[in-house]
Formats: C-alpha cells, structure tokens, sequence
C-alpha cells in the first residue's frame, strides 16, 4: 500500500514552495487538488524560465504539479466558496501561501476552517512569519537568502554576496511543511484532532544554517568569512574546495594535507604539518595546491588519490552526469503527461519497500477535474 | 503541548549530518532518539569541530546536531552487545543508518535480518549513491555529491570555477527528506501494520533538489549557464540577482523591465524589451550594476518598495538580528549542558498550533544511557510499539 492512501490534500498554493510540498506527498500517495482562480490559475502556469515551454504553459509548472488535479473556484463568489467548504469538510490537509491576513478576509483561516472540520491539518508557508516589519512583504527565494545571512556562505572571500542558484528557501520550506504536516496527521491518531502547521521561508533558512549559526551565536557573533579562492564552505579548512585541473575540475572534501602533498608529489605542502594551519593558512595551501593541480589532468589526479582513498570526486554538468553508469543506475527519470504529449522530468527521490516512486499522470489543465469533483463530493 | 510523535521509538546508528539531522527533527517532534554509538568515540562527528569550538569532549557542532537525544555505547561486532542491540530493535519503532552499503549486511543489521526480529520496524537507510552501481563504494561526503550531481554549476558567475553551496545542503536535504519518508510509513504502519524499508542517498535528494533544472535541461539538452555577473539563479532572467550599491548590496527579484527604469531611469535600459531579458540578461544586467553604485541601499529600498517591486537589502547575521522581524520568530533557544554551560541554538522551523517545538536537552555524553535502558529493557518497561 501506498504510505499515504486516501489521504486527501486541498492545496490552495502557488509557485513551488507550497506546491513543492503537495508534490511529495502526492508521490507518497495522497490525492492532491489544487485549488485555482479561473482565467489564470497558479501564477506559475506562466512562469517561464529559460523560454522553455511545453503546451504553452512552463516546464517548471509541469514538473511542479504533476499527479495532482485541479479545481477551478473563484473564492470570492460564494457559490464557489460554499463548494470549497464542502470539500474542506472532507479533506485531511490543505495548505496555503498567501501573505498573512488574505485567508482570514476570505473566511478561510485556520479558525473557520476548525469550525467545518476540527480533523482538518492547516498549513501554511509565507515568507517572514506573521510578525516583525518584514510581514507583507512577498516570501521570495532571492529575497529570503539575502536577508537570511546564506549569501555569505558561498563564492569567494572578494566576490559579492552570492546566492545560491537554487530556490533554497522555497524548496526547504515546502519540505519542513511536509514534515509538520505528515506529524500532524500521525499526531491525530491519538488526539483526533487537526492541528494549524506554520512555517516561514526565514525560518527553514535558519535552519538550514543551524550548524554555523550556532557557531556564531556562541562565539561572539564573529561573522563567516570565505576563503580567498576555492572556497566552498566558509568554516572548513583546506584542501576543501573545486580545482581547476588541465581538463576538467576536481573537487577535494577533508583531508590531510602532508599526505596530500605526498601523494601528488607537491614538495611545497610537506611543510604544513601543523592541522591548525590548514585553517588558518588555508588561502595559501589552496593557492600551491591550485597552481600544482592545474599541471595535469582530473583524470591522473583522481588515478592517485582513489586508491588512496583520499575524498574527491570530478566535477560534472549535466552533460558529463548523464553518460555516467552511476546516475543511469538510479533511475530518476521518468516521464510523465502533459496533454497528448509525455514531458521528461525527475522521480521523487524516496525509495520504499523497494519500488520507486513514480507516477505518469501529468500536471492538470486548469479546472480540468472541476466537474468530476464537485460530482464525486457532492459538492 | 502534547506532542505529535510522543510516544515513538527511533535508533539512530548514523554519524556526522545526514542521519543525525533527521533524528534531531523527529527528537523535536517529540520522538525518543537514541543513539547507537560504538565505545571508541562513538559518532565521528563527536570529534569534528569547527572553528576549533568545543562544548567538553565533543564539539559545538556535535552538540547542535545531537541535542535532544540519547547515547548508549555498544559494539556491534561484539555478541553480546549485538543481542541487547537486537532487544533494542525489538521494541523500537524505526531505526536509521547511514554507512556504507554492506556494513549493516556484515553485521546482521540489514533489513532482512531485523525484519525478523521486529516485521513493523521502518527501517531507513542513507548512502550516498545507491546502494547499486559503479558509485556504491565512494564516501557519502556532502561536497562531492554536490559536484556529481551537477549543483556546482548554479551558484556564481558564467567563467568562475564551478562553485558549491557553501553548506551541507546533500547531507541536510536528505536527512530531511529521511524525515518525511518515515512520517509518512509511521503513518501507514498505524493503519495496516505493516513496516517499510525507506531508502534514500545524497545524490537522489541532490537532483530532486535540481527537478526545475533537470527537467528543462531534459526538453532542451542544453546544459543551463549562470549569467555573466550578478547570476541569482541561472534559468532567470534580468535582473535577479545581487547588485552592489554605494554602501551595500541589494537583492533584486523578478519584476517588469520598464518598472525598473522608473526608478533607475537608464537611457541604455529603454533598448531592451521584456522579451530580450533572458536572451540579452548579461548586458542588461552590466548596466544595472552601474546604476546601483549611483546611491545607498535605504534609497533603493525606499523608492522600489514604494512600487511594490520585489527587493530586499543584503543582510549578515549581525544586521538581520536587528530587524523585529528576526525578534519576533524566537528562533534561539538555550540549552543547558552542565550547571554551569550554557549553548546558545536554532529551534526546529516549524510552529505548531501557534506554539513552538523547545528542548533545552542538550546532547548526551557517549554512551550516558546506557545503563539506564539496559535497565529499563531487563525490567521489559519498554516503551510503545
């Protein structure tokens, strides 16, 4: 059986923090509608990227909202509304994104909903929590890094403040609400009652840095400084970092650096044979083990280091990982549909029993199970 | 507050980040974590410091990771060890591991084995790369999946080296993904009964991480390239990123072209059409990053927020602790160690019922519980199941 059978998910999301989280507990087995306003639906419907689309709509809504359904309704009409009341009733979670305030002038908040089905998980996710001067303003990725403190973390010690290139915050909200929701509703077999599930995109990028920030709160709020070149954490020390070799790049995680030069025949880093240095001098060591590296290739490099056991890993792109054995043996692609056509995209990542997790149905055209759902419930 | 999971078992055998930031997630939802640590060091991460900080004999960052738990100390290569481990697991709700494919194997410990002994366990593994294939054998360390999953090419700028997360986002996201696996199967087991085998690496939670980039990559077999300067994001358009001003840095989302320039008023940005933001982003964005040096960070935020458009300032930590809105998350919490050591860390990010979930537990000493569950087994007071 599928972990999350008959479990049913109102979510009334956009972008991909929240759908993100309805994502991965459709993969696990619950029944995910979404709730969208007629005309546009998720804004991310339009949301291109890259200019890539598929049927019109982006790739990255497809890959976000597939095996969910759509319902459109316009929660200002109270038609519709009443409908949306009707199915909160025999829902298990829904889950929203809004700014703080717009569900309680709707008459969707946490209370009202209680009122119609006190079972009912509520979860939310906003950018900044529902106090403090940052509250109205708009929960996005770019924005929360900046003012979480992360863009200090990666690049180097001279570059700007640097982002990482990934929507951080978004995609660990949605997944501590994941987590919040999925112990609510465990929590509910004793109880028998809902409970409200909050989380803030500062709040799961605190997290995320719960190690250095805890660094800094117990150590005289001394802020992190990256290293000069080759940094890729802020608090370790050489040789840990990305080389450029003759071909290609080669990454080194911990390890010894008097073995290290030992074992690639590097004279120059024999003479660090004090540990505290390889912290406190990591610039110059990264600097002599970059201009050593530079001499030969990955290839060589890792021909040596291997099968001493020493930490490392050639650097891919996309292009270099997918003719690898050991990204085909996973299986983390599948494709899924999107009208008369298929879209390729990822699996999610959790294997159980065994079996992967995966499911072709596609993400819905807008409203496209609107009928078929206000019949099944009755609505 | 009655928390959820009260009342569950977990048997964390896992070292450093990935395993044990799951068990501390489930430990603040109100499981009971208890560590298996071998009686020579116990947890590897016990001797990782950083920044030299140390709170006794196991680290700062040992302590963050591991508060809110229990030690006890066995040798799984010993049998009589082995057999209380396996009363442990015969009573305990789900267990977790992270070494190398083969090591559980060796010891017995593998999924089949402790099937046996308890059919409703859930038991989860973390590898790094699978437990199949060419890469099964290669550390499950956080930098190298990042590089192998493709994620160093997201961050930074077009002709820098490839560059990192400079955080442990492999070992952190699998863990949490651990998280919601087991939720999710303690959630089957209440119905049914049933078990699970929950398996998970860093390289698969790594390219879920990336389903935005994979899947446009998939449509088009173009490998994505970071823009030029200021990249926030790869797959977007001008402006989004960060741009230096006179005394600062400012964060800048996605928003209209001609909105822009009303406030930046650029004859040189009226040339470019909305449409020509991502294919020209490297130009537009040279010349953003000169009209930001014109004046301070407050003047931009004040007369972009006046528009609505989506900017933020570039905050440390230092600063963002000053904002209310820091103030008003209490995020920080104490723990106590000894009566006289205090440690100053993050809550768990998710609020409950308008209520947060604390512990001032702080992490055990190696193998501090031993004794008292060798106990509590012999008295078979032993917890649900």
């Amino acid at each position: 059986m599928e972990l999350l059978k008959d479990i049913l998910v109102l979510d009334f999301s956009q972008f991909l923090s929240g759908p993100s989280a309805s994502l991965r507990l459709a993969d696990m087995g619950a029944r995910v509608i979404k709730i969208e306003r007629p005309g546009t639906g998720d804004i991310c419907r339009q949301l291109y990227v890259s200019d890539a689309e598929v049927n019109g709509e982006s790739t990255i809504f497809h890959s976000i909202n597939r095996n969910k359904e759509s319902y459109q309704a316009d929660i200002k009409n109270v038609i519709d509304l009443g409908r949306i009341k009707n199915l909160i009733k025999k829902a298990d979670v829904m889950i929203h994104n809004f700014r703080p305030g717009v569900m309680e002038r709707i008459g969707l908040s946490y209370d009202a909903t209680k009122e119609i089905n006190p079972q009912l998980v509520y979860a939310s996710i906003n950018g900044y929590s529902e106090k403090g001067e940052w509250k109205d303003k708009p929960g996005q990725d770019l924005l929360l890094q900046s003012v979480s403190g992360i863009t200090w973390l990666s690049g180097n010690k001279d570059d700007n403040p640097t982002p990482m290139g990934v929507a951080v915050a978004d995609i660990l909200a949605g997944t501590h609400l994941v987590q919040g929701i999925l112990a609510a509703l465990f929590g509910r077999f004793t109880t028998g009652e809902g409970a409200l599930v909050e989380v803030s995109m500062l709040e799961s990028l605190l997290d995320f840095q719960f190690e250095v920030l805890t660094c800094f709160y117990n150590d005289g709020h001394v802020l992190p400084e990256r290293s000069a070149l080759n940094n890729a954490h802020a608090y370790i020390a050489a040789p840990y970092g990305i080389y450029k070799t003759s071909t290609g790049y080669l990454a080194l995680a911990m390890g010894d650096i008097v073995r290290l030069g030992t074992l690639l025949l590097c004279d120059k880093l024999l003479t660090y044979t004090n540990q505290a240095d390889w912290f406190d001098k990591r610039d110059e060591i990264k600097m002599i083990l970059q201009d050593h590296l530079i001499s030969k290739s990955v290839y060589d490099w890792l021909a040596i280091l291997e099968p001493a056991d020493i930490w490392c890993a050639k650097v891919f792109d996309y292009d270099m990982l997918m003719e690898e054995d050991g990204f085909k043996i996973l299986d983390m692609v599948q494709d899924v549909r999107a009208g008369e056509q298929f879209i390729r995209t990822t699996r999610c990542p959790i294997r159980v029993d065994g079996q992967l997790l995966t499911s072709e149905k596609g993400a819905p055209a807008l409203g496209e199970h609107t009928a078929s759902i206000i019949k099944e419930f009755n609505l | 507050m009655q928390l959820p999971l009260k009342g569950v078992t977990i048997l964390e055998f896992s070292q450093y980040l990935s395993g044990p930031c799951a068990g501390l997630r489930l430990a603040d939802l109100g499981a009971r974590v208890i560590k298996i640590e071998r009686p020579e060091g116990g947890d590897s991460g016990r001797r990782l410091a950083i920044k030299n900080l140390w709170v006794d004999e196991s680290s700062l960052v040992f302590h963050t990771i591991n508060r809110n738990k229990e030690s006890i100390t066995a040798d799984l290569k010993n049998a009589d060890d082995l057999v209380f481990v396996k009363q442990l697991i015969a009573s305990a709700d789900v267990m977790m591991h992270n070494f190398r494919p083969g090591v559980m194997e060796g010891l017995g410990l593998d999924y089949q084995s402790v099937k046996s002994i308890n059919p409703a366990i859930i038991y989860t593994q973390i590898s790094g790369y699978g437990n199949k294939g060419p890469w099964n054998h290669k550390p499950g360390q956080d930098l190298l999946a990042q590089v192998i999953s493709g994620l160093a090419y997201a961050t930074g700028n077009k002709d820098d080296h490839p560059i990192p997360f400079g955080l442990a986002i492999g070992d952190y996201l699998c863990g949490n993904q651990s998280v919601q696996a087991i939720l999710a199967a303690l959630i089957r087991r209440h119905k049914t009964g049933q078990g699970a085998l929950l398996e998970l690496s860093l390289l698969e939670s790594l390219i879920d991480f990336q389903f935005e980039f994979f899947t446009t990559y998939f449509q088009t077999f173009q490998q994505h390239e970071r823009s030029a300067i200021n990249n926030g994001h790869p797959l977007l358009s001008a402006p989004y990123g960060i741009y230096q001003t006179s005394d600062g840095y400012i964060a800048i989302a996605m928003m209209p072209l001609h909105k822009l320039n009303n406030v930046v008023q650029s004859e040189a940005l009226g040339n470019y059409s909305e449409k020509e933001t991502f294919e020209k982003r490297d130009e537009i964005k040279a010349i953003l990053s000169q009209c930001f040096l014109s004046t301070t960070t407050d003047v931009w935020l004040q007369k972009m927020h006046d528009l609505d458009l989506w900017v933020m300032p570039v905050l440390n930590w230092e600063q963002l602790m000053q904002s209310s809105t820091y103030q008003a998350l209490n995020m920080e919490q104490e723990l106590s160690v000894d009566d006289d050591k205090k440690i100053i860390t993050t809550r768990c990010p998710i609020r409950y019922n308008k209520q947060y979930f604390l512990s001032s537990k702080p992490a055990p000493k190696l193998g501090e519980h031993t004794k008292e569950i060798k106990k509590e087994l012999a008295n078979k007071k032993i917890w649900n199941s």
